[in-house]
């Protein structure tokens, strides 16, 4: 059975980019558009890692990585968190809330999947 | 590098659904920042602006549109600072962010028309931008799109003895020794030696703690940055040593970054966004959809109107089926019958369903408008407040994006030449500043808008005298109050005392009008001298379908639209009276309402001339007033399709559209409103002629 792949997102242009990349893979995808929407994926349907934005409406990437360890079935799965800035503070943010890594915005396809290999190998 | 290594399909998919998505964050901001602009501060407001600039510069990113990037990373960094408030949304502010909205707006267009823009574009008000920053030094930049690290070209293998302990934290964050040690070895050949040494007694064990360190030998061509990279995401949850131990042994290890000092600036970091109710705003409430992943799907327009239209020919055919099944005689057999009702009601159910995708708030149009209104209240330095309401009402979206001109261009010309200045109002004894209203309501199958000033009303002697003078009504005229609030839509009418440059010359409401009756619809004018102005669209809600009631008249068949029958009725002898000049009235519960022969309006010979003999629709007209219609006969009430003339024909007077009825034929639908106008200039002309008729003989 393939890996499954949550990618949260508000741009769809993202979310597109990443689901295909994924896919490509050989990886499942789901899509959310915000934490909000990703935790109700979360609540229904087993996923082996998690790639969220940091800047979305509803509820924001770092509150999202917060509640999905605060508890549940999610807690110990990776998050990897995908922030335009290179900026450390992002990631430190990010990290500080539990993320297991970042990718940095606009990302080539290969760097993609070797993050992803990093946390989730295929 | 900076664009990503896609195939050029995959791309320009990508791009197309950028651009859509651009168009819609775009919309986003305007309607954000139209808010802004007329309630002031609003910490939702800069956050959605914000996210907006920010997805629009991380797909910008993506395509590498480098200015659009640079650009927006300033924008941005104005918009941060406004929402950590750390700047002030004062004047000076809000017009940087609206001037800002424009270059940003006009630069993605240029990307979507794969143009790059000069490099001088819009410099002004990324001055404004970075004035209003302070001159921010690490704003100077904008980030790089390309990320990835250079890969060192080393060539030589190099040995490295690599010491990985991590922290007994190192599982919290989902990460997971093994994968690390598995990429390592990817980039050579890897000797791994595993140190037990803090394995505690079974006992003390806790599964969720890492207690494994190990120690590794990697002989490989990549740079020592290429393998602490292995390590970026635990680089400060475990003790990491990285020696090039074959060709310098001696050489200081590398080593991540400070890993406390890390972690208390993720923590300082991190403590304010906790205190901010806006970030942690967690609506739960939504989570209760079964997957919680989709509420809606995004489709093109193309397909509904494709299917709008396969469903308007579904009608048709349906409403022929009928008429064939009347006249098969099929209609005694219950079954059948039954089986037919149940079918016209699907139909007509499908029909509704089908229209509801395509309706619209009318919002997105509105909140364009507190924008504008402060920009022209500007420029002629003029205080007007915009007062808003029914922004949720449903519209087609068609009529929607339509009515963005006209709305432009009352409100314009509101502000501009409605609104008096200060010094005026305060004369008449009016507070200094104007207010201008705009509203939205369904009124049946119409929506209502109304734009109203509380300005100084249409000057009514200089409109005439205009009008006089432009040849545009005779000097002799005697016209009404509300004939000469008309002549503000005659063509090339200009009804301010001085032209200014906000409304521009002459192209006025004789472009609005005829915009609004490219849409069906119609709009209409009351003034009041000294309290105001008021202007009133009345425009289908959809431009596809229409309830109506088909009439015969001679051989011809027309749709009148039935939700403006009020009732009809074969009138008396008694009732019907002649009026000097030649006009009929018929008599109806004591009131006395204009008769309009149908036939005589559209020329149809062999038609029912005598009213007694026929029938008269009674029709209420959008002002109120009542109208009689003269036709043969009632056929019966059909929902028909609105086929446009306009696609082939210029506007036909009196007509707003097409339809096929059951019978494959084809009708005329009337227009109501525009009958009475008929009406008039057939009875003005009437008299006109016959004057000279009268002079002759």
């Amino acid at each position: 059975m393939p890996r499954k792949i949550l990618t949260v997102d508000d741009s769809r242009t993202m979310r597109d980019m990443v689901s295909y990349t994924l896919r490509g893979a050989g990886f499942e995808v789901l899509e959310a558009e915000d934490g909000v929407k990703a935790l109700g994926v979360l609540a229904n349907t087993r996923v082996d890692l998690i790639i969220t934005d940091i800047n979305m409406p509803n509820m924001d990437g770092v509150t999202l990585v917060k509640r999905v360890r605060a508890g549940g079935s999610h807690a110990s799965t990776p998050i990897l968190i995908l922030t335009t800035e290179s900026g450390d503070d992002r990631k430190a943010s990010g990290k500080a809330a539990g993320a297991t890594g970042w990718i940095v915005k606009p990302f080539a396809p290969e760097k993609l999947l070797s993050v992803v290999n990093k946390v989730c190998p295929a | 590098m900076s664009t990503p290594s896609f195939g050029s399909d995959e791309l320009a998919q990508f791009r197309r659904t950028f651009f859509e998505e651009c168009t819609e964050l775009l919309a986003d901001l305007e309607e954000r920042l139209g808010a802004l602009v007329a309630y002031s501060s609003d910490i939702e407001g800069l956050n959605a602006i914000f996210r907006a600039v920010h997805s629009v510069k991380a797909g910008a990113g993506a395509f590498g549109y480098t200015v659009l990037v640079g650009f927006a990373h300033r924008f941005e960094a104005l918009l941060d600072r406004l929402r950590d408030g750390k700047a002030e949304l004062d004047e000076r502010t809000l017009t940087a962010l609206v001037a800002a909205a424009d270059v940003f707006s006009a630069l993605v267009d240029l990307a979507r028309q794969g143009e790059t823009p000069a490099d001088d574009f819009g410099a002004d008000v990324a001055e404004e931008l970075s004035a209003l920053l302070d001159g921010e030094t690490r704003l100077a930049a904008a980030p790089s799109a390309a990320t990835c690290v250079p890969t060192q070209a080393a060539s030589e293998d190099r040995t490295y003895r690599i010491v990985f302990r991590p922290n007994a934290e190192l599982f919290r964050h989902a990460n997971e020794p093994l994968y690390l040690i598995r990429e390592l070895k990817t980039l050579g050949s890897l000797a791994i030696d595993c140190d037990l040494a803090r394995l505690p007694p079974f006992e003390a064990f806790s599964p969720e703690d890492s207690y494994l360190g190990w120690t590794m030998t990697l002989r490989s061509s990549s740079s020592p940055a290429d393998i602490a990279e292995v390590f970026e995401f635990v680089d400060d949850e475990c003790e990491l040593v990285i020696e090039d131990i074959a060709t310098a042994p001696t050489e200081p290890e590398v080593t991540a970054p400070p890993p406390l000092q890390e972690v208390a600036k993720a923590e300082a970091t991190d403590a304010p966004s906790e205190g901010k109710p806006s970030e942690i705003k967690t609506s739960d409430t939504k989570t209760t959809g079964k997957t919680g992943s989709i509420s809606s799907i995004r489709v093109d327009l193309y397909r509904v109107d494709r299917l709008v239209n396969m469903v308007g020919e579904l009608v048709i055919a349906q409403a022929m089926l009928a008429q064939q099944f009347i006249e098969s005689r099929k209609q005694d057999d219950p079954g059948a019958l039954q089986g037919f009702e149940h079918l016209a009601g699907l139909t007509r159910e499908l029909q509704e369903c089908v229209m509801a995708i395509r309706m619209q708030p009318v919002k997105s149009v509105f909140s364009r408008m507190p924008r504008l209104v402060r920009d022209v209240g500007h420029k002629t330095g003029k205080d007007v407040r915009l007062e808003m309401s029914g922004e949720q009402t449903e519209v087609d979206k068609t009529v929607i994006e339509e009515l963005a001109d006209p709305l432009t261009h009352m409100i314009r010309n509101a502000v501009d030449h409605g609104i008096e200045d200060a010094a005026t109002r305060l004369a008449a004894g009016k507070p200094a500043g104007g207010v201008i209203r705009l509203s939205a309501q369904h009124a049946g199958s119409n929506i209502l808008i109304h734009v109203e000033d509380d300005g100084a009303g249409l000057d009514r002697d200089r409109l005439l005298a205009k009008a006089i003078d432009k040849g545009i009504v005779p000097a002799s005229a005697k016209l009404s109050a509300e004939e000469i609030d008309e002549l503000i839509f005659s063509p090339g009418f200009s009804t301010a005392a001085a032209v200014t440059d906000v409304s521009g010359r002459g192209v006025g409401m004789d472009v609005v009008r005829r915009n609004v009756q490219a849409l069906g619809g119609r709009v209409q004018v009351m003034s009041t001298p000294g309290k105001g102005t008021r202007f009133t669209l009345v425009i289908p809600l959809t431009l596809a379908v229409l309830d109506g009631m088909v009439v015969a008249v001679g051989w011809e068949k027309y749709i009148l639209p039935l939700t403006s029958i009020v009732e009809s009725f074969r009138p008396g002898r008694g009732q019907i009276r002649v009026v000097p000049g030649g006009g009929e009235v018929v008599s109806i519960r004591g009131e006395f309402v204009r008769l309009i022969h149908l036939a005589r309006v559209f020329g149809v010979s062999e038609a029912v001339a005598d009213p007694c003999q026929g029938l008269v629709v009674l029709i209420e007209l959008a002002n109120g007033s009542k109208l009689g219609v003269v036709v043969d006969e009632l056929i019966g009430q059909q929902q028909v399709v609105i086929k446009s003339l306009q696609d082939n024909y210029d506007p036909v007077p009196g007509i707003s559209g097409a339809t096929i009825l059951g019978n494959g034929r084809v009708a005329l639908i009337v227009d109501i409103e525009e009958l009475t106008r008929l009406y008039d200039r057939s009875v003005r002309i009437a008299e006109a002629t016959r004057l000279p008729v009268a002079a002759n003989a």
